[in-house]
């Protein structure tokens, strides 16, 4: 407690903009030695090319349109694959954290089939699904299933029975309770969830689109390592570490918009 | 600690500007209001916990209005006797009866800890005491007065999270108090609380049952405050009422006056006199 408290007050001695700054010098000092080292030869253009050609060659996909539209198609597919996963782990989270029948009837099954790497499906996938659409969304919403279910399950499990009983005292309904007391209480833990669904789900789609896919930057990567264009290559990649730190920000939003009572997320 | 309390007692009493009007209040007495407590009449009470019978046969008729207070070692019964009374277990068997059909909301617990939800604010948490009236256009006033009352309508927009330990406990008071309950129980609510905010709860909670006239069980195992708080102690052994103490003290009461001390003493004794016959201690 003390120790949560009091990380938020070291943050505040630091000027905002600065703070705001800080996480970036790290990122921006690798480039910067990377640049120097390419352009000294020190690091063959044909192992990694330098920062400058990798934005050269960004630029040039950009104005042929086929950067943004890769992306667009990854990113959909990212998304779409997640709200079906997500809502799916959500749902069984709920219901098995809330009903005791459900949860005999469905979790032994899923605690088996968590432990298969999802990954290992994919040539039953491709055989199933061919190199369609459809193959795709399936390996991203049962990548990011689990993570949500289980941390769903745990953050409803573990809601305080005090706060429980005490909500039946003053005579909340089952709705009531659940809208005020259950979820609110199980709503960081399903934080937790979505955060490691994030990183699940950019790590199965860029699997899913580097064997299988017609489009998408995984797609374009592997295009780009045929004609040996490592540019591009090395572009999609860090495509990727953007995307993926855009994700994480956007649930780090959410979390901060909601667990705004939360020691841990006070500002003042 | 009960030294050092005796000693703080008399600089802080005088000092205490607030409670020294108050203690005028009370002395004028005929100003309460007359009883909206229910009376509570509790017949040949048992209940059991698998093998082990926590009550046996508990017989008990507490007029309307009155402060009673529970006492006695810890696993005798009294916190099952409170929930049994707060409607929070079945009763294997007797009767517990209020007088009249009471309400849900005329029956109000209040906890050891707080129970307040985190995640609401503390006027969104008295709220929470309104029960069906939640939603009615009047209960944001309704829980800003019970706010009032316990002396905290300044913390309403806050979490939670930064308040006091005690200031928690008169926000769950204010939750407790804000549908006007006729019987209010307390499960030992001060037993977290240091020993000074101990004692200025202990006043907030014989001004709120003196002004709102509601029948009050106090569950404790600090027998000083029994006999500061109530009109009558229960002293609990193995699951009966073994003795039954009316405390004919007139209010206010002083703190470490020798009447209250000497009482004090006569129930500790019965308390440790049982214990040494059944030597489990």
């Amino acid at each position: 407690m003390s120790l949560i408290e009091s990380l938020p007050r070291v943050r505040r001695l630091r000027l905002p903009r600065a703070d705001g700054l800080i996480p970036w010098i790290v990122p921006l000092a690798i480039v910067l030695v990377w640049q120097v080292a390419s352009v000294t030869g020190f690091v063959p253009g044909r192992v990694l090319p330098a920062p400058s050609d990798v934005v050269l060659a960004g630029w040039k996909l950009l104005l042929s349109g086929e950067l943004l539209r890769n992306i667009w198609v990854s990113f959909g597919r990212a998304s779409v694959g997640f709200i079906i996963g997500g809502g799916i782990g959500f749902a069984l989270g709920l219901a098995n954290g809330l009903s005791q029948l459900s949860s005999k009837l469905t979790d032994t099954t899923l605690q088996m089939v968590r432990n298969i790497p999802h990954l290992a499906l994919i040539p039953l996938v491709i055989l199933w699904f061919g190199i369609d659409e459809s193959a795709k969304l399936f390996l991203v919403a049962l990548g990011v299933f689990f993570p949500i279910y289980l941390n769903t399950l745990h953050g409803i499990r573990s809601v305080d029975p005090q706060l429980i009983e005490m909500g039946r005292i003053y005579g909340m309904t089952d709705g009531e309770l659940f809208r005020r007391v259950i979820f609110p209480g199980a709503l960081s833990s399903i934080f937790v969830g979505v955060r490691f669904a994030l990183g699940i789900m950019w790590l199965t789609l860029i699997v899913a689109e580097t064997i299988a896919a017609s489009s998408g930057l995984g797609y374009m990567a592997m295009q780009a390592r045929e004609f040996m264009l490592i540019d591009v290559v090395v572009l999609s990649i860090l495509i990727y570490a953007l995307l993926g730190k855009l994700a994480d920000s956007a649930s780090r939003l959410l979390e901060r918009l909601t667990l705004s009572w939360h020691p841990a997320f006070q500002k003042h | 600690m009960q030294e050092a309390l005796r000693f703080l007692r008399p600089d802080a009493e005088p000092l205490d500007r607030t409670d020294f009007i108050e203690q005028a209040r009370l002395a004028r007495g005929g100003l309460r209001s007359p009883s909206r407590g229910l009376p509570l009449t509790i017949r040949g009470l048992r209940k059991s916990y698998g093998d082990n019978e926590v009550l046996r046969g508990i017989d008990l008729h507490i007029p309307a209005g009155q402060f009673v207070a529970v006492v006695g070692r810890s696993g005798c019964g009294k916190s099952t006797l409170l929930r049994l009374i707060a409607g929070l277990e079945t009763i294997d068997a007797g009767s517990i009866g209020f007088g009249e059909a009471a309400r849900p909301e005329d029956v109000r617990v209040m906890f050891q800890e707080p129970r307040l939800l985190p995640w609401a604010r503390v006027l969104s948490n008295v709220e929470v005491g309104l029960g069906r009236d939640r939603a009615s256009p009047d209960a944001q006033t309704r829980a800003d007065q019970a706010l009032t009352e316990v002396g905290l309508d300044d913390k309403r927009g806050q979490w939670p999270a930064v308040l006091s330990g005690g200031q928690k406990q008169r926000v769950a008071l204010a939750r407790a108090l804000v549908s006007h309950p006729r019987v209010l129980a307390f499960d030992e609510p001060l037993g977290a609380l240091d020993a000074l905010t101990r004692i200025s709860m202990q006043r907030l909670l014989e001004r709120v049952w003196h002004d709102q006239a509601f029948t009050a069980i106090l569950v404790t195992h600090d027998v000083s405050e029994a006999v500061a708080l109530a009109d009558r102690v229960l002293v609990i052994e193995d699951g009966r009422i073994a003795h039954d103490v009316h405390v004919d003290i007139p209010r206010p009461r002083r703190r470490g006056s020798a009447d209250l001390a000497a009482l004090e003493g006569s129930i500790l004794r019965d308390l440790l006199q049982s214990a040494d016959d059944t030597s489990d201690l």
